[in-house]
């Protein structure tokens, strides 16, 4: 393997569950919903999917363990913020604190055990072709199912009746409800959805990108993610581009600082945080590709008449 | 003018498409319909008037299936039904095309349409079938667009159209000429005489008593939430039926002093110019506007033309490029803020009135000091507020314009949207200001309010101040304008004469005819024809 095709696979790693929690978020904030619990549903999509799959020994329940995870939390934030209508910034930060603390306990146990390691997929022949069959033909399984996801909830929100709804709800809640939709149940399923992908994107990385369980190991990518998802004008295909291109500043500045460029390494580390930033502000220039697509009813509490 | 193709309209005969008996719906012990009966006929087309807070809006909902009554029936063509959600009343065959739009505006006019509907038909066929039926109705319409480029009329096409394709037996119309021009209102009575035709019921709501007149068969109207009257509108004069709605005979306004001639210029606007703030907004071009002292200046146009941010501009919210785009008494003040404008003699009032003109949760008083804080009133000492005299002042404009409050100085928000714009534009004619800006006086005021409003801003005028109104009401553009211009996407036509111009001019000139400024007569007639 060489230096070139390693950096290359560890940048689609690095993207990877940055791209499960983003897809989510970016669903959830397309009915409406902004959760910044993100973080937190990571956290705990982590702990229970390093729990699981060391308990069975088997990578595909631990994947499990972390949707479901995932979103029982969401669950959590669904009824307080929709159902209670409670304040969705205030329960949003809240389960991040709350998921990030309950990680931690649950994952006491489980500090410093090794993970198991789960197989890359090998197609004979293909994953043998130099740089491209590793990359495109050799990696672990979870990426192609971020990768089909991508393509998936594209498909969902602008092709099918169902996204067409959700959509509608995130655009103008009260028009939607006065046609008949359910804001409530589809903000709700918006959320789960966000919950189970933010619970794969947290077990992605105790099973796959580590592989073994830290406390505060999701490091700030729910953050990350949620930003990625304005960054992409809450478009899939453009997410996929914005998780790269935050992986590849994460794994280059890795790089840098392994052949000692002579910048502090503090500096290096924030890199990845500040290109995300600078993008975005780039990014919010653009005032009417924004608007168009920007749900209009984002983080605005539903309540029907009477 | 003429677009129900002449004649007398008949009642047609026949017995009732929906029929709605003993409707009463209580919210909280308030009764906002109280033992209502109501019955629609196939083929007609049925006005429910009434004034705002008569109980029109919540007896449409109740047929419409988004509100449940507290007491009493519907029955469908004779069948006792109960409506519990929009859906089920679509199912029925009810269509509703809302006052203000239940539009998707990041969507496309295809994807609005397909969500109303239960079939899940493909797009593009959808797509055809939208342009089969809007091409039958006379609804011209690009199915690909998406709504936040369409303007109002087109809106209100996508709404009838999307019910049209439900084949619906009632269509129920609220206040659907409210954001049309003269003639997208025309088109829009002929669309409804082809539907009428075809045996569809009509509910058209409404406060345009001359329209009413003009296509509807029969009219109920509402008062405090019950039936006052139910009668022919063509039998009865505008005057009889305004009455009705108000329950007593409004006062007609007056303005006998002619207005003084060869008065100073007190507000002068000279080729301002502005770029749009963002992409949904209007950028202003060249508009050059002089307002006398003892004359009301009129501004009609179509929402959305760039009035919102020409009256930003005027109040100062939005700094022109120059001291010169705008004088007041002849000073520069196209650089200075809201309060230094203020401090020339100014006075605005906004249109929004929660939020904008007022703070909902501050009290009356505290109002008044928002905007009376530096213009010579002595509300303030060294920074501190002196509260015995912003009680007063909020005293004194309540009581010389009848604002009706619940105590003595309540919050502002607790105050009926009326009785807050009563204050609103009392708050500004006490300091008889030498400039008043006003932007939609009457929006969503009823009809005793508004006559107050009228004539206080009548009045002001004569009095010597500079009045310049910008209203999408024609009516009241022409009842208290002196002089009308139009305001057509960012441009302002000369001002004409009020006696001279006619309503058809104008709306000629709102749906885009009067961009050059130099329009008159004349050059509006070759318009039209070429």
């Amino acid at each position: 393997m060489t230096m070139l095709e390693g950096i290359l696979l560890t940048i689609v790693t690095a993207a990877t569950p940055l791209l499960f929690a983003a897809l989510g978020e970016l669903v959830a904030e397309r009915a409406g919903v902004l959760n910044l619990g993100v973080e937190g549903m990571m956290a705990v999509g982590a702990v229970c999917g390093f729990a699981a799959c060391n308990m069975t020994g088997m990578p595909l329940m631990g994947a499990l363990a972390g949707i479901a995870a995932g979103m029982l939390a969401a669950g959590l934030f669904g009824v307080v913020a929709l159902f209670f209508v409670a304040n969705q910034n205030a329960t949003g930060v809240a389960l991040t604190l709350f998921g990030l603390g309950l990680s931690a306990l649950i994952g006491d146990a489980f500090v410093g055990i090794p993970g198991v390691a789960v197989p890359r997929v090998n197609i004979p022949y293909l994953s043998d072709l130099p740089v491209v069959g590793r990359l495109v033909f050799g990696e672990d399984p979870f990426v192609y199912v971020a990768i089909a996801l991508a393509i998936g909830v594209w498909w969902f929100l602008f092709k099918t009746r169902a996204g067409l709804i959700l959509r509608s709800v995130g655009d103008n809640h009260n028009s939607a409800h006065a046609l008949g939709f359910s804001v409530f149940r589809t903000r709700f399923l918006a959320v789960l959805f966000g919950g189970a992908c933010a619970g794969l994107g947290g077990a992605y990385l105790s099973l796959v990108y580590t592989p073994q369980w830290t406390q505060a190991m999701t490091a700030g990518r729910g953050w990350i993610a949620l930003a990625l998802v304005v960054f992409a004008s809450w478009l899939p295909g453009r997410l996929v581009i914005g998780a790269l291109l935050f992986g590849a500043v994460s794994i280059l500045q890795l790089h840098a600082q392994a052949i000692g460029v002579g910048i502090p390494s503090q500096f290096l580390s924030m890199l990845p945080y500040i290109v995300t930033i600078v993008a975005l502000v780039l990014i919010s220039r653009n005032r009417a590709l924004l608007s168009v697509n920007t749900p209009a009813c984002l983080g605005r509490p539903f309540v029907p008449d009477v | 003018m003429d677009g129900t193709g002449g004649g007398r309209r008949q009642r047609p005969q026949g017995t009732a498409l929906v029929e709605a008996r003993g409707i009463t719906k209580l919210f909280g012990s308030f009764k906002a319909n109280d033992d209502i009966n109501l019955s629609i006929r196939p083929g007609e087309i049925h006005a429910l008037l009434g004034e705002n807070g008569a109980g029109k809006s919540t007896l449409v909902k109740i047929l419409y299936g988004s509100l449940q009554p507290s007491e009493g029936e519907i029955l469908w063509k004779g069948q006792k039904v109960g409506i519990p959600s929009p859906s089920a009343a679509r199912r029925l065959g009810i269509g509703m095309v809302f006052q203000h739009f239940s539009l998707f505006d990041a969507l496309t006019v295809t994807e609005n349409i397909a969500l109303a509907l239960p079939d899940r038909k493909s797009r593009s066929a959808l797509a055809r079938e939208i342009e089969k039926v809007s091409a039958e109705f006379g609804l011209p319409l690009n199915p690909n667009s998406v709504i936040v480029d369409l303007s109002v009329g087109e809106r209100q096409r996508v709404e009838i159209v999307r019910c049209l394709l439900q084949n619906p037996e009632l269509l129920i119309m609220d206040e659907p000429t409210s954001v049309l021009t003269p003639q997208e209102a025309d088109d829009l009575f002929l669309t409804l005489d082809k539907l009428t035709a075809r045996g569809c019921a009509v509910l058209y709501i409404s406060h345009r008593l001359e329209e009413v007149k003009q296509i509807c068969h029969h009219a109920t109207i509402l008062r405090h939430g019950k039936v006052v009257a139910e009668c022919d509108p063509q039998k009865e004069s505008a005057a009889k039926l305004a009455s009705l709605m108000v329950g007593a005979e409004i006062h007609a306004l007056s303005s006998e002093v002619p207005v003084p001639e060869n008065t100073r210029t007190r507000l002068s606007i000279r080729s301002l110019s502005l770029p749009e703030p963002h992409p949904f907004a209007v950028a202003l071009h060249d508009i050059s506007l002089d307002v006398r002292a003892g004359e009301i200046v009129g501004i009609a146009g179509i929402a959305g033309n760039g009035q919102g941010e020409f009256f930003d501009a005027v109040s100062g919210e939005q700094l022109a490029a120059t001291a010169t785009a705008i004088n007041i008494d002849g000073k520069p003040a196209g650089r200075l803020g809201v309060t230094a404008r203020r401090r020339l003699g100014a006075a605005f009032v906004p249109e929004e009135r929660i939020g904008h003109g007022a703070v909902p949760r501050l009290r009356l008083s505290d109002n008044v000091l928002l905007t009376r804080h530096s213009t010579g009133d002595q509300l303030m000492r060294v920074g501190v507020i002196d509260f015995e005299g912003t009680r007063t002042l909020a005293e004194r404009v309540s009581r010389s314009f009848d604002v009706r409050k619940a105590s003595s100085d309540p919050e502002a928000g607790s105050l009926s949207g009326g009785n807050l714009q009563k204050f609103m534009v009392g708050r500004e004619i006490d300091r008889q200001p030498g400039v008043l800006v006003v932007s939609q006086p009457t929006w969503g005021v009823d009809a005793g309010a508004a006559a107050v409003i009228r004539q206080a801003l009548i009045d002001l005028a004569r009095s010597g101040s500079a009045v310049l109104v910008i209203s999408q009401d024609l009516d009241e553009i022409f009842e208290i304008s002196d002089r009308v211009a139009v305001m057509s996407r960012g441009y302002l036509s000369e001002a004409l004469p009020a006696k001279s111009v006619t309503r058809e001019a104008i709306g000629l000139m709102m749906a885009g005819l009067g961009e050059g400024r130099r329009s008159n007569g004349e050059e509006l007639a070759h318009a039209h024809h070429s």
